[in-house]
């Protein structure tokens, strides 16, 4: 599903050059779930963004479903995310005017998807997130928990084929952080593919399969 | 989706106050100019034309000159007059004339029971009538072929005339003594402006039939003709035409400038037209600077707010929204902002207009009409505005980089 060989990529900030990854290679199958981990600034929000098409490498190949993604356009990346990527950030970067229910709502609009579909589609999910009673609340009327749980429903709504998720119980309190952690485990059993940056040593209790970066290589 | 951003929008301004107030009163402020100006401009310059149209609508008073060219002999200086029949003469001469009477005029005592008052008296044909504007009241009217053709001893009076001899009576049917002699009045003018005029105006003045006139007074020479056009565009080849048959008759140079001295009101109204043109023109531009000052204000307020809201632009970009889509957004709200306060400042406007016509200066600026052209022009001016104003921050907004954008 995702193939990445000898994947580079360099920040030009002006003077200096950083090489935040230095020749990954990466594959993942098809439910898989794979947690990265790796100390601060090693290059895992790089890899990610590159993985989840926001970025591109500076050299190196990277294929999503055998599709080079070198070879495409922002309108055509745009729908690449939108439709087989679900992001899952940290501080959850939902959007505060909107409710619980119009934040996941929102990858649909965007894929042009009909009124009554989106409502199914969003009723849906987010019961199996167990927030079918929060839907009408705003973030700031949610717990973190809840809040995280919105963004993982935002991010399944449009049945992605992979789902990645950067340190999402990292703001969580460790209550929480289980739940969400056991939560995406109950998604990876139902067959999704899930990659995650994590440094909840819980991790290890849930797979076995760890992607270490140091430095900008696999280690 | 659009609404709930475009409330957002305004929850968001209302963090911005004082930017927010300055702006939406910059662009409410700048659309009641732009309307306002463009419709007093309009006002003024019907109210002009048509008080400058009381005399008569593309008309031509031609009076008879001095030569200044000696010509056929004749040394120059030489003094022409009208005479009884060139009135007929040209008519028969000139194709691009439609109608044309001589004008007689004098001052005489004229007598109503025991008032006593000088007047002019003037002397014309029916087809006077037309050409002059002379509208008469309800129930009368105005002098007219058979008053000529029997010499009828009728008059048709300005309304001060009324006013001055018969005070609040009706004067229509009654009896006027002129220099001694009774004449019935047929017909009163109705009030009318009246900027031009030549002796004297038409309020003030009394009107007769030629035949009568000549019958009494005999006069010899017509004191001036009223000339107009068939199409008002050959104006200008009538006079010359007028000129080179009268140079024919009473044998002087077609090219002498002073022997016919000609108003031609016809001139008067393209002046008009080009000097109220630049007035409304001036207006406009006035009500357009303001409008571009608040559409400074509204780019200036849209960066702020795009800046504010890069990180959610950043997540948006992240779950699959186009650049397209984003750029859309941030323009539809930056034409509410401008939408708000143009809405607004049409609404001002309209009430303005109402009161400015309730105040006592119809005289002056004549009525004000918001007309749909002057709405659709500040419509199209201000999304024009609005555009250019919304263009900047929409496209910063949509090619934000993502990554950048969502850790801001
Ligand atoms: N936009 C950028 N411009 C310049 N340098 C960057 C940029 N993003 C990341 N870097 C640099 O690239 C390196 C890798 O950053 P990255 O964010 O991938 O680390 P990380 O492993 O996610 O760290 P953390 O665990 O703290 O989130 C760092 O040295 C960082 O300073
Ligand atoms: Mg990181």
């Amino acid at each position: 599903m995702i193939k990445m060989e000898n994947i580079r990529k360099v920040y030009d900030t002006g003077k200096i050059e950083v090489e935040a990854l230095r020749g990954v290679d990466l594959h993942v199958k098809k439910g898989d779930l794979i947690t990265v981990i790796g100390p601060s600034g090693s290059g895992k929000t790089t890899l990610m963004n590159i993985m989840g098409c926001l970025d591109k490498p500076t050299s190196g190949e990277y294929k999503l479903n055998e599709q080079n993604i070198k070879n495409m356009n922002d309108n055509e990346l745009s729908e690449l995310r939108n439709k087989e990527i679900g992001f899952v950030f940290q501080n959850f970067n939902l959007l505060p005017y909107a409710s619980a229910y119009e934040n996941v709502e929102m990858p649909l609009l965007f894929a042009g998807i009909g009124g009554k579909k989106r409502k199914e589609k969003v009723e849906y999910i987010l019961d199996k997130v167990a927030l079918g009673d929060r839907m009408d609340h705003k973030p700031n009327e949610l717990s973190g928990g809840q809040k995280q749980r919105v963004a993982i429903a935002r991010a399944l709504v449009n049945d992605p084929n992979i789902i990645l998720a950067d340190e999402p119980t990292g703001n969580l309190d460790s209550k929480s952080g289980r739940e969400i952690m056991e939560l995406f485990v109950d998604l990876w059993k139902e067959g999704n593919t899930i990659i995650m940056i994590t440094h909840d040593p819980r991790a290890k209790d849930y797979t076995d399969n760890f992607v270490n970066i140091t430095d900008g290589c696999i280690v | 989706m659009f609404i709930k951003n475009i409330a957002q929008v305004f929850r968001e301004l209302s963090k911005q106050k004082l930017r927010t107030l300055l702006t939406l009163f910059g662009i409410f402020w700048g659309t009641t100019a732009v309307i306002l100006l463009l419709t007093f401009g309009a006002a003024v310059k019907a109210n002009s034309s048509k008080t400058m149209h009381g005399m008569g609508e593309s008309i031509c008073v031609i009076w008879a000159g001095r030569t200044s060219i000696s010509y056929g002999g004749f040394p120059k200086g030489r003094n022409l007059s009208f005479y009884k029949d060139d009135a007929q003469y040209l008519k028969e001469q000139v194709q691009l004339i439609d109608d044309i009477s001589p004008q007689y005029s004098r001052q005489v005592p004229v007598k109503v029971k025991n008032k006593k008052q000088n007047f002019n008296i003037n002397a014309v044909w029916p087809e006077f009538k037309e050409m002059r504007n002379m509208v008469p009241r309800g129930g009368s009217r105005f002098i007219n072929p058979i008053d000529m053709e029997k010499r009828r001893r009728v008059v048709f009076i300005g309304n001060e005339v009324e006013k001055t001899m018969f005070g609040d009576e009706d004067a229509v049917g009654k009896l006027m003594y002129i220099n001694g002699t009774p004449f019935t009045v047929v017909g009163v003018i109705i009030e009318k402006e009246q900027d031009g005029s030549y002796n004297g105006r038409d309020k003030d003045a009394i009107f007769m039939p030629t035949s009568t006139y000549l019958s009494i007074y005999g006069d010899r020479f017509v004191d001036n003709l009223v000339a107009r056009a068939k199409d008002v565009n050959k104006t200008e080849q009538m006079k010359r035409a007028i000129v080179a048959a009268m140079a024919k008759k009473y044998r002087f140079s077609e090219e002498d400038t002073q022997a016919l001295p000609i108003w031609d009101t016809t001139e008067a109204d393209q002046f008009l037209n080009v000097f109220f043109n630049g007035f409304t023109t001036f207006l406009g531009i006035v009500g357009v600077m303001t409008l571009i000052v608040g559409g400074i204000g509204i780019a200036n307020i849209m960066y702020v707010i795009v800046e504010e809201r890069t990180s959610e632009i950043g997540v948006k970009r992240a779950i699959g929204a186009k650049k397209r889509v984003i750029l859309m957004q941030y323009l539809i709200e930056t034409f509410a902002i401008a939408a708000a306060g143009s809405v607004s400042g049409f609404l001002f406007s309209v009430v303005l207009i109402w009161g400015i016509n309730q105040a006592p200066i119809e005289e002056f600026v004549g009525v004000l009409i918001l007309n749909p052209a002057i709405a659709v022009t500040t419509i199209i001016i201000i999304s024009i505005i609005t555009l250019v104003a919304g263009w900047g921050p929409a496209k910063r907004a949509s090619t934000l980089d993502p990554v950048v954008a969502i850790n801001s």
